[in-house]
């Protein structure tokens, strides 16, 4: 086992995280600025949500190592066709996650808003968005997740990040590069995973309360 | 563009064992042996855990690591195991599906109206017959669902796979990629992406067809996971 | 006062919830629609304040017409309170009653100082304010969402079954507590009910209705009781008509007397060391246990406890408990009201 290998590569491994987390971020926060104006026109709209699913739906079935190919037909190479089409994956679980989170704010809630005087844009703030969060907060963990591991495969296409660390360490048979690819992709996929978790519980106190 | 059309029309890419549709069947084939296999080990226990509410969190958490594995990583790392047989990479799929099916067919019955489940053992059913003929076709949706998403993330890891020496329709992205033959890569991806949607369509028919119509009451989860559970893409 | 004038919903469909309803509830007063589901009750309330817009006619606020204020202003001005309570889960107790108060303005000392004001006039623990909804029992939900429906001091107060979610024993306590705090606060109130035991408990004029908003009768509980306008109107309010007039009259309009050393037919009563009865006593019999009536009791009550006793006679207690005498059955016989006069002579 070379171990001494990780010693010296230090440099690029973190060259390779970093790159990866750029990527993986940049990807997961267009997807939510997208995802949220969607996602509130098809609340409002019902009419509208059933074609944009489809559509959504459609554009996620796409293999990741074929759609990355596709898009690369468009806007060529780099990280530029990785990044779209993290975002079209991110938008697919956002949008549906946002959706049904809002729908599933109880009636009753919504009734006695508009009662007490609510105007509508001011009840999605202060009322649904924030009973929705939950839900919105499920779909970015796994947008999140699902992101880091298919960065990986955008390496097969010669994108940056880690996967590279697993594929240059397949091809020279050098099993230290790649588990070192491996297992900091998953402890950075744990950690994001946690950050959120965390950051999620810390924005909804009423849903851990006990009685 | 261009080349890609010319390399989807020419005719040696329809015929030979290196052809395009000797590679569709061989991605069908590994494909499918991932999902049923996974299938018959997921879905006993997801119907298990649903049914009797135990281990519920050792699957969650479960997934939740091997969701943050990465799909190319496994596969490689399966392959150096066994570098000579498929059989590794095979395992390597029928681990990707059996999260996405466990979970799935796990919610779908767990989420069952326990006044249902009652009202059929009330009726005389043994436990093994409400759960057959009540509560699967009930779940039927949610077990589709997560069929479905087992599928296409099969489809997708078989055609990564293709980087360590599987066939299939990801030879044509890997092996286009390494002669630098846009036509070949652009024509790899347009097939593939072809296979996943029709096979997506085909569930969405299956779903339709045979999924009960929403007649129960779903419990009402304003916190947690909107809706399915394991969409998670490879 | 709030006064419908010949208000009418008909939905596209064709259906008529409500038909040229014209009604005036007076202000200060509890205004109960009495009826069975779908007999458009709900609808006329949600006609007040403008969740359903009526197809014709007009509701007036004292004297203003309701569809000429902009909408959100006219709701803040009127409390609203749900079976279910639709209290906002992400919010705390505190942050729910101050919902209204925040929308008007108001700065959030003055929200936080009348949340506790509040919380305390519902009957709650001041240390319930930081809770969330899901903390709480069903019941003491609804008070806080009486809490927060008076949170701004509207004038007004639109109530739809507010009790029907809570289990029947807490039901009770709620109707009374409510009724207290009406005197109090004086607030006209639109109560939608089916219960006719409420309906008459907490009505100062109760409106039954039947399909399509027709109502079959407008006037106090004894008026509805005692001479029902018509087969519907007895029908709805059921068997025991005469029992349920008997719960109007107060128990300290019937005179007791104190008894004497001989009791009543043998009978005597024991109290305890603070002068309240215990059982009904007499040498060589069992003892028979003691239904005791508090001066805020009704004829009703008098009659339950003279029936208990082997006396046959009704224990009046004072408002700490403490015995005062009893009411023998003639003079209870003597205090029934007078028998309804049938339809035909109406």
């Amino acid at each position: 086992m070379n171990w001494g290998w990780l010693d010296r590569n230090l440099d690029t491994v973190l060259e390779d995280l970093s790159e990866h987390i750029q990527i993986a971020l940049v990807s997961l926060l267009l997807g939510c600025l997208i995802a949220f104006p969607i996602g509130l026109i098809a609340y409002r709209w019902r009419a509208a949500y059933g074609p944009l699913l489809a559509i959504t739906q459609v554009l996620y079935t796409v293999p990741s190592l074929a759609l990355f190919v596709l898009l690369i037909n468009a806007v060529g190479i780099g990280q530029t066709p990785v990044i779209i089409g993290l975002t079209i994956y991110s938008l697919v679980i956002l949008v549906r996650n946002l959706v049904e989170g809002l729908r599933a704010v109880p009636p009753d809630v919504i009734d006695a808003a508009t009662a007490m005087g609510f105007r509508q844009t001011r009840r999605l703030f202060a009322v649904e968005l924030p009973i929705a969060l939950p839900a919105v907060v499920a779909g970015l963990r796994l947008a999140c997740v699902s992101n880091i591991s298919l960065v990986s495969v955008g390496a097969l296409i010669g994108t940056g990040g880690l996967g590279q660390l697993f594929i240059h360490g397949f091809q020279i048979d050098n099993p230290i590069e790649i588990w070192t690819g491996i297992v900091v992709t998953i402890a950075l996929a744990l950690a994001l995973d946690l950050l959120i978790v965390g950051g999620g519980r810390l924005l909804t106190p009423w849903t851990r309360a006990v009685r | 563009m261009g080349e890609t059309f010319d390399w989807l029309t020419s005719s040696e890419q329809w015929s030979g064992p290196a052809g395009i549709p000797a590679r569709l069947v061989e991605h069908i084939w590994y494909s499918a042996l991932g999902v049923v296999i996974a299938a018959l080990i997921a879905f006993p226990a997801g119907l298990l855990i649903g049914h009797t509410g135990r281990g519920s969190l050792a699957a969650n958490s479960a997934s939740n690591f091997w969701r943050a594995l990465p799909t190319l990583g496994l596969v490689i790392l399966v392959f150096r195991i066994e570098p000579l047989s498929i059989w590794p990479v095979i395992v390597a799929l029928v681990v990707i599906a059996i999260p996405p099916i466990l979970l799935n067919t796990e919610v779908g019955i767990r989420g069952i109206d326990p006044g249902i489940r009652d009202a059929a053992r009330g009726m005389g059913m043994t436990g093994w017959q409400a759960l057959w003929r009540v509560e699967v076709p009930l779940a039927m949706p949610l077990i589709l669902a997560g069929l479905r998403s087992a599928t296409g993330q099969v489809i997708a890891t078989a055609t990564i796979a293709a980087f360590v020496g599987l066939g299939g329709l990801g030879r044509f992205i890997i092996d286009g990629y390494s002669v630098r033959d846009i036509g070949e890569i652009s024509g790899g991806a347009v097939v593939v992406a072809l296979l996943a949607l029709t096979v997506e369509g085909v569930f969405a028919l299956l779903q339709r067809s045979l999924g009960p119509k929403e007649g129960r009451r779903r419990p009402r989860r304003v916190s947690g996971p909107a809706v399915q559970p394991e969409e998670v893409h490879a | 006062m709030i006064t419908l004038h010949d208000v009418t919903k008909r939905y596209p469909d064709g259906t008529v919830a409500v038909g040229n309803l014209s009604l005036e509830m007076p202000s200060g007063e509890i205004t109960v629609l009495l009826g069975s589901s779908g007999c458009g009750k709900t609808t006329t309330l949600r006609m007040i304040n403008r969740l359903i817009e009526p197809t014709s006619g007009r509701i007036d606020l004292d004297g203003k017409d309701v569809g000429a204020v902009p909408v959100h202003e006219l709701r803040r001005g009127i409390g609203y309170v749900i079976q279910q309570s639709g209290l906002f889960p992400h919010r705390t107790v505190a942050e729910n009653i101050g919902v209204v108060p925040k929308l008007l303005g108001w700065d959030r000392k003055r929200q936080r100082a009348r949340a506790l004001e509040l919380i305390e006039l519902v009957g709650l623990d001041q240390n319930m304010a930081d809770r969330f909804p899901s903390q709480l029992s069903g019941g003491q939900q609804q008070r806080v969402g009486v809490a927060r429906a008076l949170a701004a001091d509207p004038p007004v107060l639109l109530m739809d079954e507010p009790f029907g979610a809570v289990d029947p024993v807490r039901r009770g306590a709620l109707q009374h507590e409510f009724k207290r705090l009406q005197r109090d606060l004086g607030k006209t109130v639109v109560f939608v009910t089916h219960d006719v035991d409420e309906a008459v408990l907490l009505g100062d004029r109760i409106a039954i209705m039947e399909q399509g908003g027709v109502v079959a009768q407008f006037g106090p509980p004894e008026a509805l009781l005692a001479q029902p306008a018509s087969d519907f109107v007895a029908e709805f309010i059921g068997g025991t008509r005469g029992i349920k007039l008997l719960s109007l009259r107060p128990a300290h309009a019937v005179p007791y007397v104190e008894l004497g050393a001989g009791g009543m037919q043998g009978w005597t009563v024991r109290t305890d060391d603070g002068g309240r009865p215990a059982a009904w006593v007499r040498p060589g019999a069992p003892d028979v246990p003691v239904e005791a009536v508090r001066p805020d009791g009704t004829l009703r009550d008098l009659l339950d406890s003279a029936i208990a006793s082997p006396a046959r006679a009704a224990v009046r207690v004072d408002e700490q408990g403490v015995l005062l005498g009893a009411v023998p059955f003639d003079t209870l016989e003597d205090h029934l009201p007078q028998p309804a006069r049938t339809t035909a002579e109406a």
